[in-house]
């Protein structure tokens, strides 16, 4: 067994992991370990921008960037959380310009900015400027920038290196109350090497995870293929609960039938939206700032359209955007990949042709539960000692029911620093918590099952029709017969999971064996997904339910709680379904009181 | 460029046929794979695939049908599939492409679509190479800003046209579809390659650093840009439209122009 020994691992190299490994790698001994090269993490797809107040081409300030950022949640959000995440956003962006990022500028030479949607002047008067951006490659940027930095800091990577399951401990304690419980602490990773086959242990004393998303339950994503929630499906194997899971976003702009992402930036710059009879639709929805409302609301007016019968193409099932009003020069200068993507794969030319889109399922909101400072919780308060969590992968909460465009590059910033300062903080009083005996047990076990089957069921197979049901079931528009239909599909697609059969038998980048055990995340991460979606009678940000088409504030302002339970019962009871027991977990208000949506 | 634009009308007369042509017919390909696996066999082998591929399909969906309905050990890199991670960079029909970003349909496919891993990297696996030594002469072009002023409370200002300067080298995704289409690099892997050489010259040409001499020093080693030969494959294999060797020219010539 080959166990490697450091004070920090963090496990990720998209922005989260890699901002973490610069302020974590020069105060402790760090690996950041990824199962990819840091360069392809999906931080590089993001496209339009980064908000942060910094006031540079109109008035604007960190209060209004909080109070967008809560309602945007559908007040969901935890308030603290947001209102860090909007003052350090300043900073934020302030430090990638000092290691080097290449914004775009104003005349005077300062960091140019943009409008994009749900980020408004004086709490919703009207768009501001407030995303600063590279041109519509803003995310390539961060992760170029962030990476260059790790390597003139000399930051330890292992590529290449599926993490796999979370080494911990758990200790009797008493609550200050009195009450017993189990006090989890984190010892470390189980990683699999995928050049040799090999699995490796990381003994640490802290661990961040910052590995990104889940996309890969849908069908229709923006998400890369590698973005199969590997490190939420790790934690909550292992106790962690997972937190408004419900809460999936569906960017509107995807390419139609592709789902590749064509940026909020184009309607930032001016594109809007049509329907099959040429009308600007979004007036209908949101007359204020219309195609500048936030993506959940767009998503649903989008796919309304086309339910009513307003969708074009041959099958009336999308809807246009429209930059043909705006400048190629504009265009060229503001927007170069993301209508390059419009010509490479649609061959529409977008400075005369309107350009095909719908919903694509672009970000989870929920994630592993964190605190301010992205300690990881193992219930409501409790924290486990030396286990971060920063990015799409955790739930601070800053997103609450829905995400605004370009806070998601804020908030891999600013928590990827915060979890990298905190997790090396730790490391530095913090011991080494003993191993577990046989660490591999769990991993090895894992890797057989997938390897050894002799069954008729292919890996791909599955992962489609799972793609399928989610899309058709778990979509913009859900009810308790569509999710209730996800989850007899589940339950069949586990069973048929057992009798899966690996067609490569080799040690060697053997991904059609990661594939099997990716789709063992998805498969458990779809399930948590449906069941908190079930379980909220209520509709709010990007969880909207027909049966309870209104947002009930008395019953459901507050955060799900999922967690894995064996024991729980397979009666279809509302907090309880077939292995996953739901609670929940107050929303943390500071400023705002829920008011009713509008844009 | 003013901020402000007109308002757009609320309806337009959409023209007939609007958002791209009708349906682009199914059609059959012939997939050539060159296979290697050291577990298995030191030999590497070509392996054909006939396949039923759709309008807007790639040369990465074919090679996923293959993988997940037929073969499952074909094995190959990808992440992204819009042309943004640079995982998937392959020879497609003995050019250096991106698997996700060619389409079927653009390529004669009443002829075998041949598919090998790039060039002058050892393969490891089918379509996977060693990445290491590319990255490793990424590493040594000191990629990374370097200012030695006093750190601004603000933001460092830089002009629109200063930002321009350098801003076709910022594209680069590391996918060493250049450096593994050079000539020089299949027979000398020690030179750094046009990768590496972009990535320098993103930084040589930001107003903001102040270490461009240290790099053009470094590129004026016998394996630095002189190794060049300008055959301009770098620049037709960049799948982000790069001027690489324009790019090179620039460095040579500030290497060239520089008082030592």
């Amino acid at each position: 067994m080959q166990v490697h020994k450091y004070d920090v691992v963090i496990v990720g190299a998209g922005g989260a992991g890699m901002r973490a490994a610069i302020e974590s790698g020069q105060r402790a001994r760090t690996a950041v370990l990824t199962k990819l090269y840091p360069t392809r993490s999906h931080t590089g797809a993001a496209q339009g921008g980064m908000c942060a107040a910094l006031a540079n081409v109109e008035e604007d300030n960190w209060e209004w960037h909080t109070f967008d950022t809560v309602k945007g949640g559908d007040y969901l959000v935890d308030q603290d959380a947001a209102e860090v995440m909007a003052k350090e956003a300043i900073d934020a962006v302030l430090d990638l310009e000092k290691m080097g990022l290449p914004f775009n500028r104003t005349p005077e030479g300062r960091i140019d900015q943009r409008r994009f949607g749900g980020h408004t002047r004086d709490h919703g008067k009207a768009p501001v400027r407030r995303a600063c951006y590279a041109a519509d490659r803003t995310g390539h940027m961060i992760l170029q920038t962030l990476y260059q930095n790790c390597v003139k800091h000399n930051v330890e990577f292992y590529n290449e290196y599926y993490v796999l399951d979370l080494l911990t401990v758990e200790e009797d304690a008493v609550r200050e109350d009195g009450t017993p419980y189990k006090q989890k602490r984190v010892a470390g990773v189980v990683s699999y090497d995928l050049a040799s086959g090999e699995l490796h242990v990381f003994q640490a004393k802290s661990v961040v995870f910052a590995s990104g998303g889940a996309g890969k339950v849908f069908k229709t994503t923006s998400n890369a293929h590698t973005l199969t929630g590997d490190g939420m499906g790790i934690a909550f194997r292992r106790g962690i609960p997972l937190e408004d899971m419900e809460f999936f976003q569906f960017h509107p702009t995807g390419l139609a039938g592709l789902g590749i992402l064509l940026s909020e930036a184009a309607r930032g710059e001016g594109a809007i939206l049509r329907n099959s009879e040429g009308e600007r639709f979004m007036e209908r929805y949101a007359p204020t700032i219309k195609d500048l409302a936030p993506r959940d609301i767009v998503a649903r007016s989008m796919a309304n359209e086309v339910r009513e019968g307003r969708g074009c193409g041959p099958n009336k099932d999308y809807v246009l955007l429209d930059l043909t009003h705006l400048e190629p020069a504009h265009i060229d200068a503001k927007l170069p990949d993301i209508t390059e993507f419009a010509r490479t794969y649609l061959g529409v030319e977008p400075y005369t042709e309107p350009v095909p889109v719908f919903p694509t399922a672009h970000y989870a909101m929920g994630g592993i539960p964190t605190n301010i400072t992205t300690e990881v919780l193992q219930d409501n308060d409790t924290v486990v000692p030396g286990l971060y969590a920063a990015g799409e992968v955790a739930c601070v909460s800053v997103h609450g029911s829905n995400r605004l465009g370009t806070n998601s590059l804020l908030d891999i910033n600013v928590f990827g620093k915060r979890a990298g300062i905190a997790a090396a903080e730790y490391a530095k009083t913090a011991d080494f918590v003993e191993l577990p005996e046989n660490p591999l047990a769990y991993t090895t076990e894992l890797l057989d099952i997938a390897r050894n089957g002799t069954g008729d069921e292919k890996v791909a197979v599955i992962r489609k029709e799972l793609q399928d049901t989610m899309d058709a079931n778990m979509q913009v528009f859900r009810t308790a017969e569509t999710l209730n239909q996800v989850l007899r599909d589940i339950a069949s697609f586990e069973e048929r999971y057992r009798r899966i059969n690996v067609q490569d038998k080799g040690k060697r980048f053997n991904l059609d064996l990661l594939e099997a055990v990716e789709l063992g995340f998805l498969l458990e991460l779809a399930k948590v997904m449906t069941v908190a979606a079930l379980y909220r009678e209520e509709s709010r940000g990007g969880h909207f339910r027909e049966d309870f088409p209104d947002r009930n504030d008395e019953k459901f302002m507050k955060h799900s709680m999922a967690y894995k339970d064996d024991h729980a019962p397979a009666d279809g009871s509302a907090e309880s379904i077939a292995g996953i027991r739901l609670a929940t977990k107050p929303v943390v208000f500071t400023r705002y009181e829920p008011m009713v949506r509008k844009y | 460029m003013s901020a402000e634009l007109a308002e757009p009308a609320s309806k337009i007369e959409l023209p007939a046929g609007v958002g791209g042509g009708g349906e682009i017919p199914t059609f059959d390909v012939h997939l050539r794979v060159r296979r290697y696996n050291p577990e298995v066999s030191e030999e590497a082998t070509w392996d054909d695939f006939h396949l039923t591929m759709y309008g807007t399909d790639r040369v990465l969906d074919a090679l996923h049908k293959v993988k997940w309905e037929t073969d499952g050990t074909l094995s190959f890199r990808r992440s992204c599939a819009h042309g943004v991670c640079g995982s998937d960079a392959m020879r497609i029909n003995g050019r250096n492409r991106l698997a996700c970003k060619t389409l079927l349909k653009d390529l004669d496919t009443s002829k075998p679509i041949t598919v090998e891993p790039i060039k002058g990297l050892p393969v490891e696996k089918d379509l996977i190479v060693d990445m290491e030594p590319f990255f490793q002469s990424f590493r040594e072009v000191m990629p990374f800003l370097v200012n030695k002023g006093h750190e601004p409370t603000r933001e460092r200002l830089q002009s629109a046209e200063d930002r321009e300067r350098f801003d076709d080298t910022t594209k680069c995704i590391l996918c060493a579809a250049c450096t593994s289409s050079c000539p020089v690099f299949w027979t000398d892997g020690q030179y750094f390659g046009p990768a590496a050489i972009v990535n320098a010259h993103r930084f040589i040409f930001d107003s903001r650093d102040d270490a461009g001499d240290m790099r053009l020093e470094i590129l004026n080693d016998k394996e630095g840009v002189w190794r060049c030969r300008t055959t301009f494959n770098c620049s037709e294999a960049c799948p982000r439209g790069i001027q690489v060797t324009q790019a090179i020219a620039e460095v040579k010539q500030a290497i060239l122009s520089r008082k030592i």
